[in-house]
């Protein structure tokens, strides 16, 4: 999140799409009620169903699952219409005033594709992405510069690289030229009409419009003193465009001037209390903790690496930009300080060749891809139901029948562990599989201590509440073992390049089970040389804590776990434990509860919560602001910016992009699929694209190649639209072990239409088939007032919904009591192309009678 | 069950006076229930079946969200889910946390025929004293909300006891500690009318809901759980709320009037029989065999 969620209870208006945080984040949920209690706060969920969320909301619309670009696309040509935009802030604050080069053309032109598309690679040359550079001015320091986001995938063999953004943009703060921004993003959107709007999602023209008008009014005649905030979750990353739906959020609430206000914002519900922390640690391929790009074979050097992936100011020449990720080397160097200690020195490159060259994509779904080819062997599995949570579960399963290995660490046998008996398999199939299963016992969430980082980056320690049960182990008890004996195997036997391996810091008191708190203390980093500060003349000695990520050098002087992390846990102790409730300026900052990173800032980009001159837009939601006497930027919350940059100076507030301002267009190769996000279909889908039917589809999505990834259309029988999603008394695959849980919510059900249930005859309660071209899944009939048919272009059709959360193995499967089926038998192996999350959230399907 | 904290001031089927009445005065509690805010999470059921440590009992999908179709032995709160189309068209889900209402003038009261089985503390609470109960059932026949259930095994019927054991303890019910949106409140019942007022006024002043209000019935005295509902004028649909509850007439007149004609019936019968026996004696043998056999020769 942008924002956090006590912050939530600041907004004046809620626009919650993609996500249902009253079934899914209760707790988190009292926040927006709270807004509603105390500051008649407007609700406005669009959702394919009418979800428990909506059941408190001010207004529904049904929306068909995958149109939300659409939907988003029409109300930014609305705000922009009825001039209810945030102008100053769009003026000053973000990118929209940036003139754009001549020779890039949109899909309005180019029948559904960006400039520089290779139809046979399905990929982009993004050269023509860029801005245009500016002539007179050039700064000094612009020597030379390196493009943002060229790094933000390891690029395939054959892609020409990327050129650099210029130094100097050029620009119109009349936001008249036609090539600006402000012009190409309203000519875009501009096709986005509430009639199409009304063809693509299925919302009716009139309802589209009083969600419009309703949402946009809080800059009604341009006035900034309200915030609005949009709330989403995995019903919009789960698509084959899904990282585009949340930029076209992004968008709407930089045209609003939402972000960097209290109660404003762009703000992920993350689907797990843990989540956050996962991606800031890099439980992804293509990151290092703290989001540093992984280095490629192309690059051969430590430098050369630094090279490509660290930014260089691109902005108006009058203009200022902090450019934050120009320390990159500092984080990079400090990093690798933290993984090799001495034998990271600077002749070595910190000892970059230890690190792997990230040649292609090993993301989640590439990996059981990877497995079903033959080329992984085998799996370690921490909690983590890959089977259940699929896509595509019978891929998985007849991975897993190839692999030579698996070994799952968990508290209840799962679907996962237990794939060799999956329903349907015959004892024949058993005999021929081969993979050794190895089953470890491991602590349960209250057994263990550790941080928990929640959706609004606030890092909480919590404690053990329970010793574990019988043989069960901590993870990093079982990490660290399998890890000391991989070492003791190389220090006997050598192999192919050990150092890497041997040469890894492990100083913890106990090297077989680190205590966490030691990990923590590791990832928030310490100085390895006594340092000063220039400017403040602090000291720090050899083996202290660091204070912050301020502190951090590329001289191997300090070393640094995560540097985003850095700060929270200082020489003053573990702050991530504090819990200290008091909030002073009442606007739920809570200073003392726990640490936010960065620097334990709640809001960030803060200082746009201020006009040019530093004084905040509404004066009852003072957050920071510059005291002319000091000098400097102050506040109730930490300045996300350079403290004493003065207002005068232009500094924009968006310190993490080299513009220093935020992308309304995202340059070069920011994103794989374009500039401005662009309406297309989900990979299955009942309708061709009504705004260019040769071009449907994501262009650069790619399908997977296995016999068992298929593919429907509307042609082989699949013509119902199902989305998958989670209930608030179930939580995933674990609960179906819990007989509480079991009792709220005894059967799997799937919830259809009562138009849908009288066409085919079905009653609710009775048993149903619902088939994808890849599986089937059978549950009891909700039928409800809840979903309703929509006419898409003129076609009707029938949403369904089911949750995902019984499978092959629980209190009720074992009894017999259900058709033991997951739900994600039925979803496809596709992936959004930059954050390769897969397509959960809209597909095709048929149902039947069980 | 009685603590020193809990004051009794009404006992079912009791003869005498109460015991301490009228020694102390005590403010009745009341828990406010803003069914507008209620987004049916059932952290309320689990909190309630985990405090009170009741076991789970099976259930069946039956085509709602709803745990089970009604509050059980076993299952004192239950949310129910009711889809519910407005005038305009628009859809509404509403949800209603159903449990026992706490009547200032209690039907299970009235109707239980068991001394002591059901009291009313002072503060309001309307708890079952199991250890009296003789299983007759009469509770739920007088009861408007359909709340109390027997238990075949034990033959003891059960409800909420609006945790009168936190309570006595200066604690909110466990229900209202669960409720993570916080549309649960508990308090005194005049703090509590006036917060549902000021939501109710809320709902109609900025949120187009003309008739919402807050639902405190009249006919049985006022009761210790309040709603406020978005349409004051329609509770039936929220899952079958009684629009005007009170204690069954069949109740009423059972336990009133024709408790006194009974008593009546019984008394003048006896007296009857006194005056009868002062005026007339008693009845001689000699007499009997004279008129056994009237008209026989001696």
């Amino acid at each position: 999140m942008t924002n956090g969620w006590v912050d939530m209870k600041n907004t004046d208006m809620m626009l919650i799409m993609g996500g249902n945080p009253a079934e899914n984040h209760p707790c988190g949920f009292k926040w927006p009620v709270e807004a509603k209690r105390t500051r008649n706060a407007k609700m406005i969920v669009v959702d394919p169903r009418f979800t428990r969320t909506a059941a408190v909301a001010d207004l529904h619309c049904q929306i068909r699952a995958g149109s939300d670009i659409a939907f988003l696309g029409g109300v930014i040509r609305y705000a922009i219409e009825n001039n209810r935009i945030a102008k100053d802030y769009l003026i000053n604050y973000t990118n929209a005033a940036f003139v754009v080069q001549k020779d890039f053309k949109m899909p309005a032109d180019l029948d559904g594709v960006f400039s520089g598309f290779d139809a046979t690679s399905q990929t982009y040359n993004k050269a023509t992405w860029n801005y245009q550079g500016g002539g007179g001015g050039a700064r000094k320091d612009a020597v030379t510069n390196y493009a943002l986001g060229a790094a933000a995938h390891p690029p395939s063999s054959g892609t020409p690289p990327t050129p650099p953004l210029p130094a100097n943009v050029d620009f119109d703060l009349t936001l008249q030229n036609p090539n600006c921004v402000f012009q190409l993003l309203k000519k875009h959107y501009s096709r986005y009409t509430p009639e199409m709007v009304e063809r693509i999602t299925g919302i009716p023209k009139e309802q589209f419009l009083k969600a419009a008008d309703l949402y946009t009014s809080i800059r009604k005649d341009g006035d900034m003193k309200k915030a609005s905030t949009i709330i989403y979750a995995v019903g919009w990353t789960q698509h084959s465009f899904g990282t585009q739906i949340i930029r076209t959020a992004a968008i709407l609430q930089l045209v609003l001037g939402n972000v960097g206000r209290a109660g404003g914002g762009v703000n992920a519900l993350r689907g797990h209390s843990n989540i956050q922390g996962a991606t800031d640690m890099a439980g992804l391929f293509d990151n290092l903790p703290g989001y540093i790009k992984v280095p490629t074979p192309a690059d051969t050097s430590f430098d050369a690496w630094m090279k490509r992936i660290t930014p260089t100011p691109s902005k108006p020449a009058p203009w200022d930009s902090f450019n934050y990720y120009s320390n990159t080397p500092k984080f990079a160097a400090s990093y690798l300080k933290a993984l090799y200690g001495d034998a990271a020195t600077k002749q070595n490159g910190w000892a970059f060749d230890y690190l792997p060259k990230v040649d292609r994509n090993y993301s989640w779904v590439q990996m059981w891809d990877d497995m079903y080819n033959g080329t992984v062997k085998g799996m370690l599995a921490f909690g983590m139901n890959g089977v259940a949570i699929g896509p595509n579960s019978k891929k998985n399963i007849d991975a897993l029948k190839k692999a030579d290995f698996l070994v799952v660490g968990e508290i209840y046998p799962d679907e996962t562990s237990e794939f060799w008996k999956s329903p349907g398999i015959t004892t024949d199939e058993m005999k021929q599989i081969q993979t050794t299963v190895y089953r470890l016992p491991c602590a349960g969430f209250a057994e263990k201590d550790g941080t928990f980082t929640n959706s609004a980056r606030w890092v909480l320690w919590k404690n053990t509440a329970m010793p574990m049960p019988g043989d069960a182990r901590l993870d990093q008890a079982i990490v660290a073992q399998i890890f000391l004996k991989i070492r003791e195997l190389y220090k006997r036997d050598g192999g192919k390049f050990p150092d890497p391996i041997l040469n890894l810091t492990w100083n913890y008191s106990n090297p077989s089970s680190p205590p966490l708190f030691e990990v923590l203390k590791e990832i928030n980093g310490k100085a390895l040389a006594d340092l000063e500060d220039p400017a403040t003349k602090q000291q720090i000695k050899a083996g202290q804590q660091l204070p912050g990520f301020a502190w951090l050098k590329d001289d191997g002087t300090t070393s640094c776990g995560n540097w985003i992390y850095s700060g929270c846990f200082t020489e003053g102790g573990n702050q991530t434990s504090r819990r200290d409730p008091s909030d002073p300026s009442g606007l739920g900052v809570h200073p003392g509860w726990g640490w936010s990173w960065p620097a334990n800032r709640r809001v960030l980009y803060n200082r746009a919560s201020c006009d040019v001159d530093g004084k905040p837009w509404d004066p009852t939601r003072k957050q920071v602001w510059w005291n002319e006497g000091q000098q400097k930027w102050v506040g109730n919350d930490v300045p996300d910016f350079k403290v004493d940059s003065k207002p005068k100076d232009h500094m924009g507030p968006f310190i993490m992009n080299p513009e220093g301002v935020g992308r309304i267009f995202a340059p070069l190769a920011a994103f794989a699929d374009g500039p401005f996000p662009e309406h297309y279909e989900p990979i299955e889908s009942p309708v061709d694209n009504v705004l260019h039917p040769q071009q449907t589809h994501n262009p650069v999505v790619k399908r997977f190649k296995t016999p068992e990834d298929k593919y429907a259309t509307p042609k082989d029988g699949y013509t119902v639209v199902c989305t998958t999603y989670r209930l608030t008394e179930l939580y995933h695959y674990w609960t179906k072990n819990n007989p509480m849980n079991v009792q709220l919510i005894p059967e799997p059900f799937v919830e259809i239409s009562v138009e849908m249930a009288n066409e085919m005859g079905f009653t609710g309660g009775e048993k149903i088939k619902v088939s994808s071209i890849r599986g089937t899944y059978i549950a009891k009939a909700m039928v409800t007032k809840r979903i309703k048919p929509l006419m898409i272009d003129g076609k009707k059709v029938y949403p369904i919904g089911l949750p995902i959360h019984q499978g092959y193995r629980g209190i009720a499967e074992d009894e017999g009591k259900d058709a033991r089926t997951l739900a994600n038998l039925l979803t496809p192996t596709v992936v959004d192309p930059n954050a390769y999350t897969p397509e959960f959230k809209g597909f095709l399907v048929k149902v039947e009678k069980a | 069950m009685s603590q020193e904290t809990l004051r009794i001031q009404k006992i079912s089927a009791h003869a005498g006076s109460i015991p301490g009445e009228g020694t102390q005065r005590e403010f009745q509690v009341c828990k406010l229930i803003d069914t507008t805010t209620c987004i049916g999470c059932k952290a309320c059921e689990v909190a309630c079946m985990e405090w009170n440590d009741l076991p789970f009992g099976e259930t069946v999908f039956d085509n709602t969200y709803q745990t089970m179709p009604e509050t059980r032995w076993n299952y004192w709160n239950l949310i129910l889910f009711n889809e519910h189309e407005r005038d305009d068209g628009t859809l509404m889900w509403l949800m209603r946390k159903n449990q026992c209402m706490h009547c200032a003038d209690p039907g299970c009261l009235d109707a239980c025929p068991s001394d002591g089985a059901i009291v009313q503390y002072t503060n309001g609470i309307v708890d079952f004293q199991q250890e009296h109960c003789i299983g007759c059932g009469y509770c739920i026949t007088g009861c408007p909300f359909n709340i109390p259930k027997f238990n075949p095994e034990t033959k003891r019927v059960y409800k909420c006891t609006l945790c009168a054991d936190r309570v006595g303890e200066g604690l909110e019910p466990a229900c209202i500690k669960s409720c993570p949106t916080g549309c649960l409140h508990f308090g005194s019942k005049d703090d509590m009318k006036f917060l549902a007022e000021t939501r109710a006024k809320q709902l109609r002043d900025h949120y187009n809901f003309s008739n919402a209000g807050v639902y405190d019935p009249p006919g049985v005295g006022g009761t210790g759980v309040i709603y406020v509902l978005h349409d004051a004028s329609e509770p039936e649909n929220y899952g079958g709320l009684p629009k005007n509850p009170r204690v069954p007439l069949t109740v009423k007149l059972w336990k009133g009037p024709l408790k006194w004609l009974g008593n009546v019936a019984m008394v003048g019968g006896l007296i009857g029989l006194f005056v009868h026996y002062l005026r007339f004696g008693p009845k001689s043998r000699e007499e009997e065999f004279e008129k056994k056999h009237e008209g026989e020769q001696p």
